[in-house]
Order: C-alpha cells, then sequence, then structure tokens
C-alpha cells in the first residue's frame, strides 16, 4: 500500500463479508424451506428469505467493488484519493441503506413497504433482484455517484493506466446500467425484456470488466509481469466479453414474448460467451508462469488463480449448457438455472471480491502478508467453500435434470410440485452443501483474527528444514 | 521484441467491438419494440389488468413463482396458469392460503379484496395469450 487514503477501503472490505455471512445464513434458511415448506412460516416467508438472500449478495458484492475501486484507484493513478472523507461518508450511508433494507423486508409485508415507500407514484418494486425499496434504489444511485465523483476526480489528477482506465469506466457502466430499474413497462413483456439490461448487463457484461481490470493489477502486482503485456491481454477479454455478450442478452428472450429472432441471435453469440474466461484462465496461468517473484501472501495468489477457473464453470459451462434455445426450452425456468446461477455469482464475483479482499486486507492491516498460520486457516476456508459451492450446483442441476425428465420432456408431465417430491433428494444434498459452505465461511473468517505479519526468515528456515 | 500486435490496437479492437455490437442491439431493440404489443396483445392491457399487475408486484409474487421461467424457482410457474386451473380454482386457492399443512410449501394469505383477486386473475388471463414461441413445452409449465 502506497497512500494513506486507500485505507477507507478497509471499512468497505469488512462491510462486504458481514452482509457475506448475513447472506449465507439466509441462503441456508432458503434451502431448508425447500425441504420443509412451514419451516419459520408465517414470520419469514420464502420470498423473504429469498430476497434478503439475493439482495445481500448484490450489496456485499457491489461493496467489496467499491471497496476495491478505492484501495486500488489511489495506487494506479500514483496519487492520494480525491476524498477519502467522503469515501468513508459514503460507506456509512451505504452500509445503513442496506442494512435498513434488510430489516424492513424482514419486519414490514411487501404491499405495506410499497405502500410507504411511494411505490404507487413510481412503480419499481416487485421485480427480481430489483425488489428494493425506492428510497433504497436513489440511495444506491447516490451512493454510485460518490464513488464516481471520487475516483473519477482521482483518475484526473493522476496516472492514466488501462487497468485505471478500464475500471473506472466500468463503474461508471455500472452505475448506467443501473438507472433501468427506475424503468417498469406496464407492459410484462417489455419490462421483462428492460429488467435484463440491468441483470445481464451487469453479470454477463460489465462485472466481467471490473473483475479484469481487478484480476489484472492482482496479478500485476504479485507476479511483477511487465504491465504492457497485462493491459493488452486485458483488453482483448474485455473485448471478448462485450463482442459475446452484448448481443448475447438474445438467451433471455426466446420464451418471453420478444420476437422469435432472438432464438437465432442468442444462440450464436451466447456460444461465444464462455471465450473471455478461457483466455482468463490462459491469461493468468500465463502470468503466474512468467512471475519475476514469489509472493508471501499465498492465499491471495491461491484465489486469484481459481477465479477464472470457477468463472469458466459457472458462467462459462454452466451458462452454455442451458443457453442455447433447444436446450432452453426445456431447462428454462428450473434449477438449472439456480445452479448455473450459485456457480457463476460464486465463481466470478464472489470470489474477485474475495480475492481482491485476500490481497488488499494484510496491507490495510501494516502487514506484508498474513502470517503462515493465518493463511492456512484462509485456504482451508477456501477450498471448503468452493467445493460446497460446487456440491450446491451439482444438487441443483440434479433437481433440474428431474423437473426437465418429469415435468418438461415427459409423455405424461407431472405438475411442478410432484415434480418437486420427487427431487427431493437432491434438495438435501443442496442443504448439506450449504452447510458446508456455511463452516468454510467460519473458517475463512476466523483466518482474520489472528494476529502477526508473515515471517520470512521463520518460513524460511522451516522450508529448509522440512 | 517483436510488436505486431500493440495494447493500442487490442484497445481499439475493444472500444469499435463495444460501439459496433451495442449499435446493433439498439437497432434490434427498437424492432422487438415494435413487434411485441403484437405478440402479447397489449391492446387488451385494460386499466383492471395493469391494476392486477400492479397487485402482483406488490405482493411480489415472483419471489416464488416464475412468470415465462422468470423468477423463483419454489412454487409453480404464472404464465399459464390460467389456462391449467381456470379463474375459479385461482380464486378459492388464493382465498384458501396458507394451507397450514405441516411440510408443505407455505403461500402466505394476502388479504386481497374482491376487486385486487377479480383484477388479479385478469392479468393471470392477459398473461397467458403472451406469444411465447410456445413455451412452456407443455401445461404444466
Amino acid at each position: 500500500m502506497k497512500y494513506q487514503s486507500q485505507k477507507v477501503a478497509k471499512p468497505y472490505f469488512i462491510g462486504a463479508l458481514v452482509l457475506f455471512f448475513g447472506q449465507i445464513v439466509f441462503g441456508l434458511i432458503a434451502g431448508f424451506q425447500y425441504l420443509d415448506g412451514s419451516f419459520l412460516f408465517p414470520g419469514l416467508p420464502f420470498d423473504v428469505v429469498r430476497m434478503s438472500h439475493t439482495n445481500l449478495l448484490i450489496v456485499w458484492l457491489l461493496m467489496s467493488f467499491m471497496g476495491a475501486a478505492y484501495f486500488i484507484v489511489p495506487e494506479e493513478a500514483q496519487t492520494e484519493l480525491y476524498s477519502p472523507k467522503l469515501a468513508l461518508v459514503t460507506f456509512w450511508v451505504f452500509f445503513t441503506a442496506a442494512a435498513l433494507t434488510i430489516l424492513a423486508y424482514l419486519f414490514v409485508p411487501y404491499a405495506h413497504l410499497a405502500a410507504i415507500t411511494g411505490n404507487a407514484a413510481l412503480p419499481t418494486m416487485g421485480r427480481g433482484y430489483l425488489e428494493q425499496p425506492l428510497p433504497t434504489k436513489i440511495g444506491i444511485v447516490l451512493v454510485a455517484l460518490s464513488l464516481l465523483f471520487n475516483v473519477t476526480m482521482t483518475l484526473i489528477k493522476g496516472r492514466k493506466t488501462s487497468i485505471n482506465l478500464i475500471l473506472v469506466g466500468s463503474l461508471w457502466g455500472l452505475a448506467l446500467l443501473f438507472l433501468p430499474a427506475f424503468y417498469f413497462p406496464e407492459d410484462t413483456v417489455k419490462a421483462s425484456f428492460a429488467w435484463w439490461w440491468v441483470v445481464h448487463g451487469w453479470v454477463e457484461g460489465d462485472w466481467e470488466l471490473i473483475l479484469g481490470a481487478l484480476l489484472g493489477f492482482i496479478l500485476i502486482k504479485m507476479t511483477g509481469v511487465d504491465r504492457e503485456i497485462v493491459e493488452k491481454w486485458l483488453y482483448i477479454i474485455v473485448a471478448m466479453t462485450l463482442v459475446s455478450g452484448i448481443i448475447g442478452i438474445g438467451h433471455h428472450y426466446y420464451y418471453t414474448g420478444s420476437p422469435s429472432y432472438w432464438i437465432w441471435l442468442g444462440s450464436i453469440f451466447s456460444i461465444l460467451e464462455p471465450v473471455p474466461f478461457v483466455l482468463l484462465i490462459a491469461f493468468s496461468f500465463k502470468m503466474l508462469m512468467q512471475r519475476r517473484r514469489e509472493h508471501p501472501n499465498k492465499a491471495a495468489m491461491l484465489w486469484a488463480l481459481a477465479t477464472p477457473i470457477m468463472a469458466f464453470l459457472g458462467a462459462g459451462l454452466w451458462g452454455l449448457m442451458i443457453t442455447l434455445a433447444p436446450a432452453q426450452y426445456y431447462m428454462h425456468g428450473t434449477n438449472f438455472t439456480a445452479a448455473h446461477g450459485h456457480l457463476a455469482f460464486f465463481g466470478a464475483y464472489a470470489m474477485i471480491s474475495l480475492s481482491i479482499i485476500s490481497y488488499a486486507m494484510p496491507l490495510l492491516r501494516d502487514r506484508t502478508a498474513n502470517s503462515a498460520i493465518a493463511q492456512r486457516w484462509e485456504i482451508t476456508g477456501f477450498w471448503i467453500m468452493v467445493l460446497s459451492m460446487l456440491g450446491i450446483a451439482l444438487a441443483l442441476t440434479g433437481a433440474g435434470i428431474v423437473t426437465v425428465i418429469l415435468q418438461r420432456a415427459a409423455d405424461h408431465p407431472m405438475s411442478f410440485m410432484q415434480v418437486q417430491d420427487k427431487a427431493r433428494v437432491f434438495f438435501w444434498v443442496r442443504e448439506f452443501a450449504g452447510l458446508g459452505f456455511f463452516i468454510g465461511l467460519l473458517i475463512y473468517l476466523r483466518s482474520f483474527f489472528i494476529a502477526g505479519d508473515y515471517e520470512y526468515a521463520s518460513e524460511m528456515k522451516r522450508a529448509l528444514a522440512g | 521484441m517483436q510488436q505486431v500486435f500493440t495494447k493500442a490496437m487490442a484497445r481499439n479492437i475493444f472500444l469499435g467491438g463495444a460501439v459496433f455490437f451495442l449499435a446493433i442491439y439498439v437497432a434490434l431493440s427498437v424492432d422487438t419494440w415494435y413487434r411485441i404489443p403484437e405478440r402479447d396483445h397489449a391492446d387488451k392491457l385494460s386499466p383492471a389488468v395493469l391494476q392486477g399487475k400492479y397487485v402482483f408486484d406488490e405482493n411480489n409474487c415472483i419471489g416464488c413463482h416464475t412468470v415465462n421461467g422468470e423468477g423463483a424457482y419454489f412454487a409453480p410457474e404464472l404464465g399459464n396458469v390460467y389456462k391449467r386451473r381456470g379463474s375459479a380454482f385461482i380464486k378459492a386457492w388464493i382465498e384458501s392460503q396458507p394451507t397450514g399443512v405441516p411440510g408443505r410449501r407455505q403461500m402466505p394469505n394476502f388479504h386481497l379484496s374482491q376487486k385486487q383477486l377479480d383484477d388479479l386473475i385478469l392479468y393471470l388471463q392477459w398473461l397467458s395469450n403472451i406469444d411465447t414461441n410456445n413455451w412452456p413445452p407443455n401445461i404444466q409449465g
């Protein structure tokens, strides 16, 4: 860490991890409600648990992206952050707003929440991921504006590296792509079409740019590879993201009322969507081979190298599986989508967040790297979480297969609830894998409470003796 | 070192590709915009249907259900529920919630007025007539 103002990233990262913890708790409850439908009912109906789970995910990812921006932009620009105070105030506004929104979900019936927050004047509620009441949505815009102002001013007065340009540019994209959240056409088909501007635009477009910029930064820092090489790779990767992903949005338009030409367009471009993830893997391992230094933060290196692989599996492979129109005809709106969603969100965006947190937190705590013991805890947590998430994805894939066979492609299709009963075993596997993930998360979080710096001398001695 | 393919060229592919495909997408979206009303019978979006849609959204129905495959996978598809169950069943079903059967997935009672219920069913009826390229594969959704 070279600039004092980078320290404002610390509360963002801690806040993100707190919300991450909350997300997993709600995930466990929602998963259990698949097995016991009256669990916590009527106090916590499934939809409330689910939107708490998904909204916490989005907010903690946004929070860690923001922390990453406040950490990376000054270092890349080689200047102090324009206003550290603004960044700190913004954090508390964001964190408080997020907490209040979740509390409102838990304690106020949704229709009542809509009534008291002016939803009738400008309807925005009742859409997946965008369930937030109007004041929260406006708050998100204000927080984003504050971030954009701060990092753009920093960029203007400092060095303009490609990583910084891609990062700040994609943060602008993130904010702009949120604006359709305020646009809710009365025509449901149009509303779905526009909803994907936010959801697809973020996770299959803009956020991949953020992922690339963060990974590029981490790899430059940890491998010491020449910046020119890293940045050339980055441009190629993000180019492929947009070349495939912009028209690739068509895979959301096959069966939702839009014209039939999207079936062809979406299928053709969707085949290309795994390409940027393959390139990300090639890129990161090439950088590893060409490294000019051995960084003591092994845990961060592990996160950074595993992110492209897991992103390829979740976003690339599991996405491809359901994306071609003839396959999606049977898989659309089943747990195949949930399997893809879990593995892609975790593999790409949760893991890049945990990568930058793993790299930056020791530096923010005035360490070169965490002690070997703390890293062992972190790496243990890493493996348990990664393997558990694979278990969740496979279990949900199993549930999806049951639906396709018994409900979608059957000669005598069974009803939804009958099929859900048949898929029960997979919901059990998912819940146990979820418990595994939770244990992995606890172990991971435990690593932050182990004091001490990385000690070169004793580690060297241990390596020589061993 | 040979510099056949430079960083500047990579950046130009990125910017050029983004602008090019975004332009195509905007053009296609405009075309889609004009075609949707025909495919979903937008002329039948009466004030009552739109009221029903508002009831649907303010009670977060897609928090458990799907509409044309989009939403949550906890409860049945609603895009074609009108054709699957018919209005009388749907009305009676919503009014009798929750079932209270132990272990079974529970739907809350939303305390809808008769007017809200009628509007909601009109909206479900409107949904069931959208041209979705023959999706879902069968009536079970």
